[in-house]
């Protein structure tokens, strides 16, 4: 019986392993599958027995080449690749993409679609913030918050599936306006859902908030200073929890949020702890200006009517009349014909600034699409802030930073 | 006399059936399928939704996912696989004991979806072999779990007492 | 404020600045050797203290200065942007100094400049891929590189020994769709972009 002999190769971390076979660090692999519901993010840590020395994260383990692919398509063909940004929050990267195309063809649009675009917007941050917090929850040891959020984000869904089609990645906006007006009796369920939803969050708060382990597992780790937290370009709900006054609604309003009140929920410490209590406040925020949308929702158009090469006319006129036939077909096979000219532009997601940088040389495709992830620059503290803690604070650490590999890669 | 009903009267046949082993072991096989997720993008949202509350897969004994591929029997490949994880995914595949599914669940892992770009493996069956493909962007949790009792169907027809005397093989594109 | 005043105290006695346009944001063009000290500037005294966005424009092969290099900063006193283009000045082998010592958040921004264009940043601590893969030997984000990709070996030797698979380039059946503009109507129907070849009819060299 012959035994084939076979060499593997064990990497770059099983030679670091080697060159410590004489002292008492320890490398360790926090792969790229792993429980931690964030994706696929892969850690090289040096260990000095449970304490971490050294932490570098290996990023690109979903990278699909988007910024490639937009070079590719249109403007309208290029917002199913926005879902899949920040895939809990796809309605947000739809509104932060569509202002920023908008913008550079200097169109301006109606009252009502700037209206369901916030409305949207801030359902999009509930539902994002809601698995964070489950998730959170679950990276710390408790299964019931998870399943009580994901409760709520269930009727979540079947609100987005109403109005576009999905449960998530929606693809909703268009440049120029919405894919289509809010269904009848719409308005009234949402109002019924962020109604109901304090309830349910306090009986999350209940679990976690003052809970004793969860305490002690929170609290003054994963710390990140003020001078810190802007020097590596975080921003969202982690640069709030570290008490920096940024929130590009307030700041920078767009879409007309500076028709509505609410406050901005700032943080002291800048720890795990803070950026929970951060998040689950601005979840109350968010219901607030819910509430405020649909108090005064404006009627009138959900699209921009002099977006005559942009967006595309309603159905009825492209059937029976010969120039929005024309308009539409030159629409739909060229692409919005948007002018040439750069734009940068910022939006206030859930998990930070997504921001775009569209360079454009005419035409309906882009020449150059660049995509701020905020999750990209979340993470590039990890190397600073990891080192020093225990082994089993990573796992509430990147619950805390909340970040989504999806946009991070893109 | 001839009757419809399943044949085991416990006053006859006392506390033991008769049956094929393959039903037996095929049974117990399909009732109990521990996943292991590999929930790399948006369809690992929609995985863990149909281990939430509203889609249970606890009905189909299916909720224990490990994530140690020692321990679980089917991995469900929920996401975008680029080149630079498809290693991982097949490594992690060696990694589980026979018997093993896979499922690619979603238009990403069953044939690269929407990105037909430089860095996104075309299928993961390029690297693993793939048992069930569940198609959509992302799949419902309906179409997960429709998925999974398909494979249960597949389990169902397996020979495995056949199986069990024959060396696991290498698998090889062809 | 970003007002005139600003700018011109801004561009006073820096000849290495010019002003590009003011359409969204104010946008100057920096050349590469005043990169560091400027931001310097920027961050210590006129409070444009948060890097935004680092990243690079291909302007073609055919284009006298190919690659720029974008910086996008944010001041949390004025509430505006700032942009600073900067040209690299060898389109060949492009290299600009890193500004990663005055902003660490552009330590990530340029190693993925790095692995999409190739820019090379000096000093830049730790300069190597991010998002492909160590070994991969092309930069993606450059113009003449297709979206399908060029074959290459999979990254894992192993793998790709025991099953075969490697880095095959994916073609939208023949190319992108996109319909020419400024031509007749019965050709500005969308067709592939390069016809000469699908997935079952080989590229013809």
């Amino acid at each position: 019986m012959s035994t084939t002999v076979k060499e593997i190769q064990i990497g770059d971390v099983g030679a670091q392993a080697a060159s410590h076979a004489n002292n008492e660090r320890m490398s360790l692999n926090v792969g790229p599958s792993h429980p931690t519901t964030h994706g696929v993010l892969r850690l090289l840590m040096e260990l000095d027995g449970d304490l971490i020395t050294r932490c570098e994260p290996v990023l690109g383990y979903l990278h699909r080449g988007d910024e490639k692919i937009a070079e590719n398509m249109t403007y309208n063909q290029f917002v199913p690749y926005t879902d899949r940004l920040d895939y809990l929050a796809p309605l947000a990267n739809n509104v932060a993409y569509a202002i920023t195309v908008e913008k550079l063809a200097g169109l301006n649009l109606p009252e009502r679609c700037e209206a369901i675009r916030v409305l949207v917007c801030e359902m999009a941050r509930i539902s994002s913030h809601l698995l964070g917090m489950g998730v959170f929850g679950m990276d710390a040891g408790a299964w019931t918050p998870f399943m009580y959020t994901f409760t709520e984000r269930e009727k979540l869904y079947t609100l987005f599936e109403e109005l576009t089609g999905a449960r998530f990645t929606t693809s909703y906006t268009r440049i120029g306006g919405v894919a289509r007006d809010l269904p009848d009796g719409w308005l009234p369920k949402v109002e019924k859902f962020v109604d109901e939803l304090p309830k349910a969050i306090d009986e999350v708060e209940k679990l976690l908030t003052r809970n004793r382990i969860f305490l002690d597992r929170t609290e003054g780790i994963g710390t990140i200073s003020k001078d810190d937290a802007i020097a590596y370009g975080l921003t969202g709900p982690n640069l709030r929890a570290s008490g920096v006054d940024l929130d590009l609604r307030k700041d920078k309003p767009y879409s007309g949020y500076e028709k509505y009140e609410f406050d901005v929920p700032i943080g002291t410490k800048g720890d795990c702890y803070d950026r929970y209590l951060v998040r689950i406040e601005e979840v109350r925020q968010s219901i607030l200006i819910v509430k405020q949308v649909i108090a005064s929702m404006p009627s009138g158009l959900w699209y921009a009517e002099d977006a005559k090469k942009i967006f595309a006319p309603p159905k009825e006129k492209v059937m029976t009349n010969m120039e929005e036939l024309i308009q539409n077909f030159m629409i739909v096979t060229e692409g919005p014909q948007v002018p040439s000219g750069e734009i940068y532009f910022e939006a206030e997601n859930p998990k930070g600034a997504l921001g775009f940088y569209l360079v454009s040389k005419g035409g309906g495709v882009p020449y150059r699409l660049k995509i701020r992830a905020p999750s990209f620059c979340n993470l590039s503290i990890l190397e600073k802030l990891v080192p020093g803690h225990m082994l089993s604070d990573i796992t509430v650490i990147l619950g805390s930073l909340d970040f989504v590999m999806g946009e991070c890669d893109r | 006399m001839i009757s419809n009903e399943v044949g085991y009267n416990s006053k006859i046949e006392g506390e033991v059936i008769v049956t094929r082993a393959d039903s037996v072991i095929n049974w117990i096989r399909k009732h109990s399928v521990w996943p292991m997720p590999m929930g790399l993008a948006c369809c690992a949202i929609e995985l863990m939704a149909s281990a939430a509350s509203r889609y249970d897969i606890s009905r189909f004994g299916m909720e224990v996912m490990r994530f140690s591929p020692r321990q679980s029997d089917c991995m469900i490949v929920a996401g975008t696989v680029t080149y630079k994880m498809a290693e991982v995914v097949r490594r992690i595949y060696d990694q589980m004991g026979d018997p093993k599914w896979v499922v690619a669940m979603g238009a990403c892992a069953s044939t690269g979806g929407m990105y037909r770009s430089y860095a996104v493996m075309q299928g993961v069956d390029n690297v693993v072999p793939v048992d069930v493909y569940v198609s959509g962007c992302p799949p419902r949790p309906e179409a997960l779990l429709d998925a999974m009792m398909k494979l249960q169907g597949k389990i169902g027809n397996e020979s495995s007492v056949s199986n069990l005397s024959k060396k696991p093989e290498s698998f090889k594109v062809s | 404020m970003i007002d005139d005043d600003f700018v011109n105290a801004l561009l006073h006695e820096r000849d290495f600045l010019s002003i590009k346009h003011r359409e969204d944001c104010l946008t100057l063009n920096c050349s590469p050797d005043s990169l560091v000290d400027f931001c310097k500037h920027l961050r210590d005294e006129q409070t444009f203290d948060l890097l935004m966005d680092l990243t690079a424009v291909d302007h073609g092969e055919e284009a006298k200065d190919r690659f720029s290099v974008v910086l996008h900063f944010y001041s949390l006193v004025h509430k505006s942007y700032i942009r600073i283009h900067v040209l690299c000045p060898d389109s060949q082998s492009p290299s600009i100094p890193s500004v990663s010592s005055v902003f660490p958040a552009a330590n990530w921004h340029e190693r993925e400049t790095f692995d999409m264009f190739g820019i090379e940043f000096s000093e830049h601590p730790n300069l190597k891929r991010i998002l492909m893969w160590d070994d991969y030997p092309y930069f993606p984000l450059r113009k003449e590189f297709p979206l399908a990709g060029i074959e290459v070996p999979l990254p894992a030797a192993d793998v790709a020994e025991v099953t075969g698979a490697d880095v095959d380039p994916a073609p939208m059946m023949g190319g992108p769709f996109v319909a020419s503009g400024n031509s007749r109507m019965s050709e500005a129907e969308p067709r592939a972009k390069d016809e000469s070849w699908t997935e079952e009819s080989e590229k013809p060299l």
